[in-house]
């Protein structure tokens, strides 16, 4: 027999759901995978595809078996965190790498705060974090970008990042060695960045923010507040001394700058929600990447930069937004 | 490399010994001074926090209690009368004895005996479901089965029987606090004493619709046809709008009433097994001496 | 520039599937149901017994309070029960019920189609005819209209705003009117100008109505003072706080009324019943009506009878559209109400009933909050509905409740409409604001 519906106002849904949020982020990705594989081969399809499936594999199970929950299994949230592990580790790394930084990501940066939408740390940064503690060695061993079909080679490369950060401890002024390794904005821009798997295309990742944008997905605050406070601030110490502190371009396009900045930075969870606090989160994480890059003894800073904002988070959506009638 | 051990020692052996003292006299001075009696009353109570005396918890009740000129009107319904006996003697008063409560369901709109007639898709709690409208059954009065007082129930008490649709109270962890009673939006829960020996009669339904409307909407509805108001000779049952209710400082457990109704919506609770349904009140009064 | 509300809001799919079908008058049913309890505050009186005869426009239930209204009967018969009936949620309200026969009129009711341009009469008069019509808010708040038009003495009226925006989808009952009797609601408007003593009216439309923007423009043209203005489209464009705030750009302080800003809102709908009765002298016994839904093939605007029961439309259009089950909504699917009985009859306030099938409206399983934002950045009065959902569901957390400004929610769902995790946080939220509202209210009286 059929019946009445009865249910509170309203009664429609919008078309947003977290799976399609999620599966919106992965697009945004893809160009970032499809370069990374085409400048580095396909090991690194091999490090995507165990990042991914050991994320989505850890996350289903802690939930069912260990945790025994009866929430809703979101297996694109876990493949975005998959898939931003991946991008964030060196392209020379070995498979099980991924498996570890899956399982640190998963369980002990997500699940273990109780799952999607708990955690405080973005679990793809705590799982490269982790990595990069643990294994020092290979987590900063960069190959220069070599093609798809070509080995990938561990010997020949270094980012822009290290370079720099080498050369000034050793006495060349940064802007010397910009020039000298001609790392001009066009180059880093478009292609053949060396550094974690994400970083090789600058462009790629432009793609993906604007899709984010477009899709309403993200809004552009955080990215941006960022992009500003790293320009500025860059700025500034350049025209200080060239000699000491590359500058902005640079400071933007390389390293994790993009790739944090678009898609860690703003991921939903650990991210503040008011427009204020959001300015204020990307502020934040702009001076502290900013001030390790300068003056800290690793040369990228962004991760860090991320995870510390990450713990404000909290206090920063104590911001209300302004109430309507109640200026 | 031994010195620095032991110069690392001596410093912070100095560095905590200041700091004690100086917390000794911070605490010393900005003590706050409270009754003792209060913390003595605390640790006397079940500490459960549940609001069942009608407090904001146990440090309040007990500082209520403290104030209170007279504990008489004040009860905590968990601990009962030996808690109350304790925290009487801690504040020298006499305690005053009150009947152990328990929460009794007042429904018994079984699947089978109330047929849904409108599918509710809201979010589950009775509270807004019964803000919304009267539910999704034919009867207005009966239970909405979102199990709020579950949620309430801090003892773990209460829990939803799937194949009824019911919430049931478990009388040996109930302990009468009453914050299911106070959450149920229909009221359908009554706190009342347990009974001797635990024994029961209670009219199971609330609905105060003329009786073919309740009978229409629910098989076990109480129609106030008023067959057990006659039927009972010590005048404890009474029916006022379209239903039955049993006073149970009155009711002498004869059970006459539980044959008669013809819903069934007259339930008895923890009466032995076998026993004949007709049995003379006299014998039954014999039998409660006996045992 | 087209005009809209400065914070949050959404754009449910428009569905306005209806605008092309001319309003048709509803065919005469042989019984209504009248409710006394069709405006916001206390349920007006009965003063017909059973075998009383009515004629149409007689009136069969008189105001209980300062916020209340009149009733007057829909049809011409006999009363045959004054009783509590079942009205859409189920719960319990007098009701008259009549018995049709015939179609008789009171007399003084002007039956023509001209159209009266001149009239006259003091505001207390106009008032005090409009109350007697017994005039509500037709956009589905029902709030008498004669208390809205004669506001306290020590504040002022700037400005009237006629609400078109009808910014809940599928809903085009004030899309027809407009279209089909502009001039009459144009009339209608200077009425309460003339009754609040305002030199200045606002038309609000949205952008989704240019013809009914064509037609209202052209009949506002020969007056001074009246504007119509083409709006966004942008839900909830058609909340009273938030039209004033589209037009006037100033916005009713929080626990205020809008009139502190100066404007008062009446709908459309309202001011084509205000020019019936005051010209015409026609009370209040009929509206149009929308009947629609993605299922229904057979949609229509009706002029449909106060009392007529809602089965009977459902009958007129062919039953249930589809076989299973169904949702069917008076009003519009944001912020109407469900029916849970079709037994139930159309109200001064039932604007639409809109069929929903189960696909289209049944909710999916709530997920994890993901903390996205959407619903602080889509909620049309800044407030953040995730953190109150979080609030409420801890319980006893009423004074963070009302310190997160809870009371300030004008319910329009946009926080759950929106929600990607599909948390019902409207739900929440409407149960305990009304509980906040308790709280403030017991804490003012004292």
């Amino acid at each position: 027999m059929s019946q009445l519906i009865v249910s509170p106002s309203p009664h429609l849904h919008g078309p947003e759901s977290t799976s399609r949020i999620m599966t919106d982020v992965l697009i945004a990705l893809a160009p970032a995978c499809l370069a990374s594989i085409y400048f580095y081969g396909l090991p690194v399809l091999l490090l995507l595809a165990v990042s991914v499936l050991g994320c989505v594999l850890f996350e289903f199970l802690i939930l069912k078996y260990l945790m025994k929950s009866k929430a809703v299994f979101c297996g694109s949230s876990a493949a975005v965190t998959g898939v931003l592990l991946a991008l964030n580790l060196p392209p020379a790394a070995p498979w099980w790498i991924a498996v570890i930084g899956a399982f640190v990501a998963i369980a002990i940066a997500k699940m273990s705060f109780g799952g999607l939408g708990q955690n405080i740390f973005n679990p793809a940064l705590v799982g490269r974090v982790f990595l990069l503690v643990s294994f020092p060695v290979i987590m900063t061993t960069w190959t220069a970008p070599a093609g798809l079909f070509h080995n990938v080679d561990a010997f020949s490369g270094a980012t822009p990042l290290s370079i720099i950060n080498e050369g000034v401890k050793a006495g060349f002024p940064a802007n010397e060695i910009i020039a000298a390794h001609d790392f001009t904005p066009a180059q880093m821009l478009f292609a053949r960045t060396g550094g974690s798997i994400g970083e090789v295309s600058a462009i790629a990742l432009l793609i993906g923010f604007i899709y984010l944008l477009v899709r309403k997905v993200i809004r552009p605050h955080i990215t941006l507040s960022i992009w500003v406070t790293v320009a500025v601030m860059t700025g500034i110490f350049c025209l200080i001394n060239p000699a000491q502190y590359s500058g902005p371009a640079f400071n933007l396009l390389t390293g994790g700058m993009l790739l944090g900045s678009i898609f860690m930075a703003t991921d939903y969870v650990t991210s503040p929600m008011t427009v204020k606090g959001q300015i204020i989160f990307g502020f934040g994480i702009g001076v502290i990447a900013i001030l390790i890059r300068y003056f800290g003894s690793y040369p990228e800073g962004v991760s860090f930069a991320i995870l510390i904002m990450n713990c404000v988070t909290p206090l920063l959506n104590k911001l209300k937004p302004v109430g309507f009638g109640r200026k | 490399m031994i010195t620095t051990i032991y110069v690392t020692v001596a410093a912070l052996t100095v560095i905590g010994l200041l700091i004690a003292v100086v917390l000794y006299f911070v605490a010393k001075k900005f003590k706050v001074e409270e009754d003792e009696r209060i913390d003595r009353i605390e640790a006397v109570l079940p500490g459960a926090n549940c609001g069942g005396c009608g407090s904001a918890g146990c440090r309040d009740f007990a500082q209520r209690l403290v104030k209170a000129p007279e504990i008489g009107a004040l009860f905590c319904p968990v601990g009962g009368n030996d808690v109350m006996k304790k925290v009487a003697e801690v504040l020298g008063q006499d305690a005053v004895e009150q009947a152990p409560k328990l929460a009794v369901v007042r429904c018994n709109g079984t699947c089978d005996n109330r047929q849904k007639t409108n599918y509710y898709d809201g979010v589950q709690s009775c509270k807004v479901k019964a803000a919304l409208y009267t539910g999704d059954t034919g009867c207005k009065y009966g239970c909405l089965g979102c199990g709020d007082c579950v949620a309430a129930c801090k003892f773990g008490a209460i829990s939803m029987d799937p194949a009824t649709g019911l919430p049931v109270v478990d009388e040996s962890k109930c302990t009468g606090c009453g914050s299911c009673a106070a959450t149920c939006p229909k009221g359908l829960i009554e706190m009342r004493s347990k009974g001797l020996k635990g024994r029961r009669v209670t009219v199971i339904c609330v609905n105060k619709d003329k009786g073919a409307v309740a009978r229409k909407a629910c098989l076990a509805a109480c129609i106030g046809c008023g067959k057990c108001e006659k039927v009972c000779q010590f005048g404890a049952i009474k029916v006022e709008n379209n239903l039955a209710y049993i006073d149970w400082n009155l009711c002498k457990l004869c059970t006459k009433c539980v044959s008669e109704c013809p819903t069934g919506a007259i339930h008895k609770f923890n009466f032995p097994a076998p026993k004949p349904v007709e049995q003379p009140v006299e014998q039954v009064e014999n039998k409660e001496v006996l045992l | 520039m087209k005009k809209t509300f400065k914070i949050g809001g959404t754009h449910p799919k428009d569905s306005k599937l209806s605008s092309e079908i001319a309003i048709e008058s509803f065919p005469p049913v042989p019984r209504v149901c009248i409710s006394m309890a069709q405006h916001l505050g206390a349920p007006a009186t009965p003063i017909v017994a059973k075998g009383d005869k009515v004629v149409v426009g007689q009136v069969i239930g008189e105001p209980a309070g300062f916020i209340s209204g009149f009733v007057h009967s829909s049809v011409s018969g006999t009363v045959a029960d004054v009783l509590p009936m079942a009205d859409l949620a189920g719960n319990m309200v007098p009701h008259v019920v009549i018995d049709v026969e015939g179609d008789e009129w009171d007399p003084a009711i002007d039956r023509t189609d001209k159209i009266v341009t001149e009239s006259s009469g003091t505001p207390e008069q106009l008032i005090a005819k409009i109350k007697a019509a017994g005039i509500v808010g037709m956009g589905g708040a029902t709030f008498p209209t004669h208390v809205k038009l004669a506001p306290p003495k020590d504040k002022k009226a700037e400005y009237l705003i006629l609400n078109g925006a009808e910014c809940e989808p599928f809903v085009t009952a004030d899309d027809r009117i407009m279209r089909e009797k502009p001039v009459q609601i144009v009339i209608g408007a200077r009425i309460m100008m003339r009754a609040l003593s305002v030199e200045k009216c606002f038309i609000a439309i949205e952008e989704n109505k240019p013809a009914a923007i064509a037609a209202m423009t052209k009949a506002a043209g020969s007056y001074v003072g009246i504007e119509v203005l083409k709006m966004k489209k942008k839900y909830p464009q058609g909340g009273e706080k938030q039209l004033i705030d589209a037009i006037t750009s100033r916005q009713v302080p929080s626990g205020a009324l809008p009139i502190d800003t100066g404007c008062v809102v009446q709908n459309v709908a309202t001011a084509l019943a205000v020019y019936e009765a005051v010209q015409k002298n026609k009370p209040l016994f009929e509206r149009v009506m929308t009947v629609t839904g993605n299922c229904l093939q057979n949609r229509k605007n009706y002029k449909v009878r106060i009392g007529t029961p809602l089965k009977d439309i459902l009958a007129a259009v062919g039953g249930a559209p589809v076989e299973g089950n169904m949702k069917y909504i008076s009003g519009g699917p944001m912020m109407g109400k469900a029916i849970v009985n079709l037994d139930a009859t159309t109200q001064k306030g039932s604007s639409c009933l809109l069929m929903l099938t189960e696909e289209e409206t049944l909710r999916k399983p709530e997920s994890n909050c993901i903390r996205c934002g959407k619903c602080a950045e889509a909620c049309p009065m800044g407030l953040e509905p995730w953190l109150l959902n979080k609030l409420a569901r801890v319980g006893d957390r009423y004074d963070d409740l009302e310190q997160n400004n809870i009371a300030d929610c004008i319910e329009c769902g946009c926080c759950l409409y929106t929600c990607p995790a599909n948390i019902p946080l409207l739900d929440i939220i409407r149960v305990n604001k009304a509980e906040v509202m308790k709280i403030i209210r017991a804490r003012q009286a004292k």
